[in-house]
């Protein structure tokens, strides 16, 4: 297959529009739970202020060189995600750099940043970040079990590892998408999904009343600004891979912002309305809950 | 160095996994030594302006109560006083804040730790004394073991009168702050990196077991 040079401007411009989206929903999201606090609450511009302030600031100071890639190797997870999914269906344009085997590529991608992030706060030498990352990867690596079972019923269903054939196949009215045809392999990978959110009450990892914020204790100034940069893509970009899999993609831009806010906010509600687990808790919840509900998602495929 | 230094930081003999021993000067290897330097924005004053107003806009405060004054800066994020509007934030970590409120009286003790925390801030970085403590010793004017003028350890950008100021005030002097910060005189990093002499002698002059290097990161 001849590789089209265009396609590399047009990824970019996915991704500009869905780190704009990405600092713009965060803010919107906080501002309505402020608003539910009778507060006015932080300014919609607030999150590019605090990241042109942290790009701004004037020194830096550094742990050694994979304290350096944490972050990088954090950026790099949430935008390889989003560039090798397609975001919008049908569309020439949005379609990314997706291609025939890309479910598996973007589960890789799904894990990566923790990853780095694990090592870059390892280095940093933090007794803080080296509890946070041992509590992260405990968790995330068990919400991923479902995660991974749900993939491989719906890869099982549709008989393909493409994407784009997974939402193409989800076409044509709601009681097509992989919510309805297979509700138990989409609960399996929503119970995944609550899990790798960073909300309560799997917020353990961050933790602000104890272990101050956990992996990011000691990054500052342009560090931090990466990071920022990378939540407000790598939430939006898991948003889309999910709303790809299982809730029959989108195929226009309105489409996509509904939907990825819909989505979103499931994980907002579940934060609102439970109070937060210990890792033991939450490992325990993700076997008991998540894993039969996976297989069961793959005894229906 | 001190006579008597903490167990801990004394140099000794470490045996690694592998079996080779070598040794650990905990002063020396745990911390930096390098003086904080004179640091300027090397831009354009447009961009400098554009820096200056979003370091007012986006201020976190270091969650670092010293005395009484810490339960005034709590409110600031309730309901009532709602300070997220100005782009204030709590932060647990002095590497992630710009704000260290002094908030009251300041016993030695508690001296120590506050430098450590000031100097792992990054630059450029504000300090507001928050009461009459902070001036001129307040209600402590006499005791033995707190600090009087707050500007000799620590350059303070502001100071808020009162004992206990209200969160209003404490909201005041934010705002205040905002302006000066914006008006490109918020640069209390490097007067401290300028004086630094001046500042570490009046510190040692009160912190009689000095038991951590001279700058710390």
């Amino acid at each position: 297959m001849q590789f089209e040079w265009i396609k590399i401007p047009l990824s970019l411009m996915t991704l500009f529009i869905v780190f704009n989206y990405g600092m713009l929903m965060t803010a919107f999201v906080q501002k309505i739970s402020a608003r539910i606090g009778r507060r006015h609450g932080i300014p919609i511009y607030q999150n590019y202020v605090d990241m042109i302030k942290n790009y701004a600031l004037r020194s830096s100071i550094t742990h050694g060189v994979m304290f350096y890639l944490g972050p990088v190797f954090r950026l790099t997870g949430g935008i390889g995600l989003l560039l090798f999914v397609p975001s919008i269906y049908g569309s020439e344009l949005f379609s990314n750099l997706s291609f025939s085997g890309d479910l598996i590529l973007a589960i890789y991608f799904v894990f990566f940043g923790t990853l780095g992030m694990a090592l870059g706060a390892g280095e940093s030498g933090h007794p803080y970040a080296a509890i946070g990352v041992t509590r992260g990867l405990a968790q995330v690596t068990t919400s991923e079990l479902p995660f991974a079972l749900a993939v491989f019923a719906i890869a099982l269903q549709y008989q393909t590892l493409s994407i784009t054939e997974i939402v193409a196949a989800q076409q044509g009215g709601v009681a097509n998408w992989t919510l309805f045809t297979n509700p138990f392999a989409v609960a399996a990978a929503m119970i995944a999904f609550l899990g790798s959110m960073m909300r309560p009450p799997f917020d353990v990892v961050l933790a602000p009343q104890e272990i101050p914020i956990g992996p990011p204790t000691e990054y500052h100034s342009s560090y931090l600004a990466l990071m920022q940069t990378n939540r407000a893509i790598f939430p939006i970009a898991k948003t889309v891979l999910f709303m790809n899999l299982f809730f029959g993609g989108a195929s226009n831009w309105p489409v996509f912002f509904l939907k990825v806010f819909l989505i979103y906010m499931v994980s907002v509600f579940v934060g609102v309305a439970f109070p937060r687990f210990r890792v033991e808790q939450s490992i325990r919840w993700f076997l008991i809950w998540g894993l039969p509900l996976g297989i069961l998602g793959i005894m229906m495929a | 160095m001190n006579k008597d230094m903490k167990e801990e930081l004394k140099i000794r003999t470490v045996k690694g996994p592998d079996g080779l021993e070598f040794e650990v000067e905990p002063l020396r290897d745990y911390y930096c030594e390098a003086a904080p330097t004179v640091q300027t924005g090397a831009y354009t004053a447009i961009v400098e302006k554009l820096f200056n107003w979003a370091r007012a806009e986006s201020i976190w405060i270091l969650g670092f109560g010293t005395g009484c004054g810490a339960i005034e800066m709590r409110p600031l994020m309730s309901p009532r006083f709602d300070a997220y509007r100005y782009g204030v934030q709590g932060r647990p970590t002095p590497r992630q804040a710009n704000l260290f409120i002094i908030s009251g009286y300041l016993s030695v003790k508690t001296l120590k730790r506050v430098i450590r925390s000031y100097e792992q801030m990054q630059n450029p970085k504000y300090v507001i004394g928050l009461g009459s403590c902070t001036i001129n010793g307040g209600m402590y004017f006499d005791s033995y073991n707190t600090i009087k003028r707050l500007d000799d350890y620590l350059p303070v950008d502001l100071y808020i009168t009162g004992c206990m100021p209200r969160p209003e005030a404490l909201l005041a002097g934010v705002i205040e702050l905002k302006s000066l910060i914006r008006a490109g005189k918020g640069e209390g990093a490097n007067l401290y990196a300028k004086n630094f002499e001046w500042y570490k002698a009046n510190q040692k002059r009160v912190i009689h077991d000095w038991d951590m290097p001279d700058y710390n990161w």
